[in-house]
């Protein structure tokens, strides 16, 4: 059996995929013109897949941090916090983390996955339990074949499904610790999460709430969900990314554990990888300070999300659940989700085209993410485009006027 | 005849001849080593004869579980049905992953729908081990027994 063998049904899909004509996991930007435009195939498109739910990619004083922090520290840190040490601006930038959430303490990390494959796999060990939603990130997942916890999953956002599993497993030893999403990256819904703090409780199972797609856009001070429900004190471990609102890289934990230092010197992920360049941590402190100074992202976010949500429903198209800065377009098959995209992409506007198994329940889907700095005209448009293309691929009814009976 | 789960559970003494049938052949085993060591063995056989050597009483022939394996194949029959390839029917032998048309994101959704029917977890890395519908069997009914 060849190296490449065990991918064979994988590339079959792959190759299918590729017969629209582009390759929708390696679009090149061949130019990136705003948060909301670039240049693809020579076209100018909108954006609408890309995570940029503040539009923070360009705000200048963002970027002049990072430019400043270039010039006066250089490029990059060329090893990890453990072996080339931290530099002032990577406390300074822990400190307003665990400020901004009221927690004592933060570690910051390269990347998100990074922040919740170390974390996961090194809080939950031999003989605790871990028990993840069903829909979890792929971070989440990787964590759990790294970890020597027993691992279980649960229905996706279902407290009585983990409160069963909590359940059976009866007074075992061992720590239970559960891993929750503020909002899922693909249907954009958000968790029950003071029904499942509730149940966290009643068997002392320890949290981790990944806030990855909810920093900033939920909550009155943009903390995310634990914020919105006002369970920020029930979350032992709050994780989230810097690579979405806040426009650049990086993942980070907040906590009040006594002990949480020691994370420091045993998760591999944080020791044995080269920490956040200057630059990054330059603009990631200043994007937090924006977040904090200027609240009508917030709400100009959700404005956003109502207009291409209800617009898009009102045109009978089957959504995720709820508003949501994520908003996910069911589509009856895999090659119809690809068809669709790529006709979009034809049209000039770029969103996400997510097929299973990346998933849940094998759902075919159209992932758009909203941007606090999309106009109206641009989502009224694209729900336009998407009207009609549907209508073209059969996906909502044809309601054109049909001539009847010949001309006369 | 000696239950599957019996032999899963190691409860068959040491002394007692276990005979299987795998894929039309007929196995002969003294059981002399821990019984888990036969249980590999005994994944795959379709039937099972134990003599017993006089050790009839120190044999436990009582169900282990409240669920016979009848009961279990048939629930996982039911959620596999959906994947069926062809005519092709689906019996213990069936290798979940590859007989069927079932990604593995399918398979762990199927496991959560029987731990709720049975009242049982089954974690993921034990999910990972299990490859034909026998040994989903197998162990549902080795964690019912726990229950």
């Amino acid at each position: 059996m060849g190296l490449f063998d065990r991918h064979a049904g994988l590339l079959e899909a792959y190759r299918d995929v590729r017969t629209t004509g582009y390759d929708p996991f390696q679009i090149r930007m061949e130019r990136v013109l705003s948060p909301t435009e670039a240049i693809i195939n020579g076209r100018k498109m909108l954006l609408v897949g890309t995570n940029n739910y503040f539009g923070l990619t360009f705000d200048p004083s963002c970027m002049e941090a990072a430019i400043e922090a270039i010039r006066a520290e250089g490029t990059g840190t060329t090893g990890s916090r453990i072996a080339n040490g931290s530099y002032t601006e990577h406390v300074a930038l822990e400190q307003e983390i665990a400020e901004f959430y009221g927690k004592k303490h933060c570690m910051v990390f390269t990347t998100g996955y990074q922040a919740n494959l170390g974390l996961i796999s090194t809080l939950a060990g031999e003989g605790d339990q871990l028990l993840i939603d069903a829909d979890s990130h792929a971070s989440i997942y990787d964590a759990c074949k790294m970890t020597q916890a027993e691992v279980v999953r649960f229905k996706h956002n279902d407290p009585s499904s983990l409160e069963a599993r909590l359940r059976r497993l009866g007074d075992r030893p061992g720590n239970r610790v559960v891993v929750l999403e503020g909002i899922y990256s693909m249907l954009g819904d958000s968790a029950p999460l003071r029904e499942f703090i509730d149940v966290c409780k009643k068997y002392k199972a320890y949290v981790i709430v990944d806030e990855a797609h909810s920093l900033g856009a939920l909550g009155d001070n943009g903390r995310g969900l634990c914020e919105s429900t006002g369970v920020i004190d029930d979350c032992h471990f709050i994780v989230g990314t810097f690579s979405k609102t806040l426009g650049a890289i990086g993942g980070y934990c907040v906590s009040d554990d006594p002990d949480f230092d020691i994370l420091r010197v045993t998760v591999r992920s944080y020791m044995f990888t080269a920490s956040l360049p200057p630059s990054i941590v330059a603009s990631v402190r200043q994007a937090l300070k924006v977040v904090k100074a200027k609240p009508e992202l917030r709400t100009q976010l959700w404005s956003n999300v109502a207009t291409l949500y209800e617009g898009l429903a009102a045109k009978g198209f089957k959504l995720g659940p709820e508003h949501g800065p994520v908003v996910g377009v069911h589509l009856p098959d895999r090659m119809t989700a690809i068809g669709f995209w790529r006709a979009m992409l034809d049209a000039g506007i770029y969103v996400n085209v997510a097929v299973p198994p990346a998933t849940p329940n094998g759902v075919s889907l159209l992932r758009c993410s909203v941007c606090a700095v999309h106009t109206k005209e641009q989502l009224e448009h694209m729900i336009e485009v998407m009207t009609g293309i549907a209508r073209q691929l059969g996906v909502l009814e044809d309601r054109t006027p049909r001539v009847v009976g010949g001309a006369r | 005849m000696v239950s599957r789960e019996a032999l899963a559970i190691g409860r068959v003494k040491h002394g007692v001849t276990i005979c299987h049938f795998t894929r039309n052949r007929c196995f002969w085993h003294k059981v002399t080593a821990h019984p888990r060591a036969l249980e590999s063995v005994l994944r795959t056989a379709h039937q099972m004869i134990v003599e017993t050597d006089g050790m009839t009483d120190t044999l436990e022939r009582a169900r282990v579980s409240g669920q016979s394996r009848g009961e279990v194949i048939r629930e996982i029959c039911r959620h596999l049905a959906p994947f069926q390839t062809g005519e092709r029917p689906i019996t213990g032998d069936t290798v979940i992953a590859k007989d069927l048309t079932i990604d593995s994101l399918a398979i762990m959704d199927m496991v959560m729908e029987l731990e709720d029917h049975f009242d049982i977890s089954i974690p993921m890395n034990v999910v990972a081990e299990i490859h034909t519908v026998d040994q989903l069997a197998d162990t549902i009914q080795k964690l019912c027994a726990r229950r």
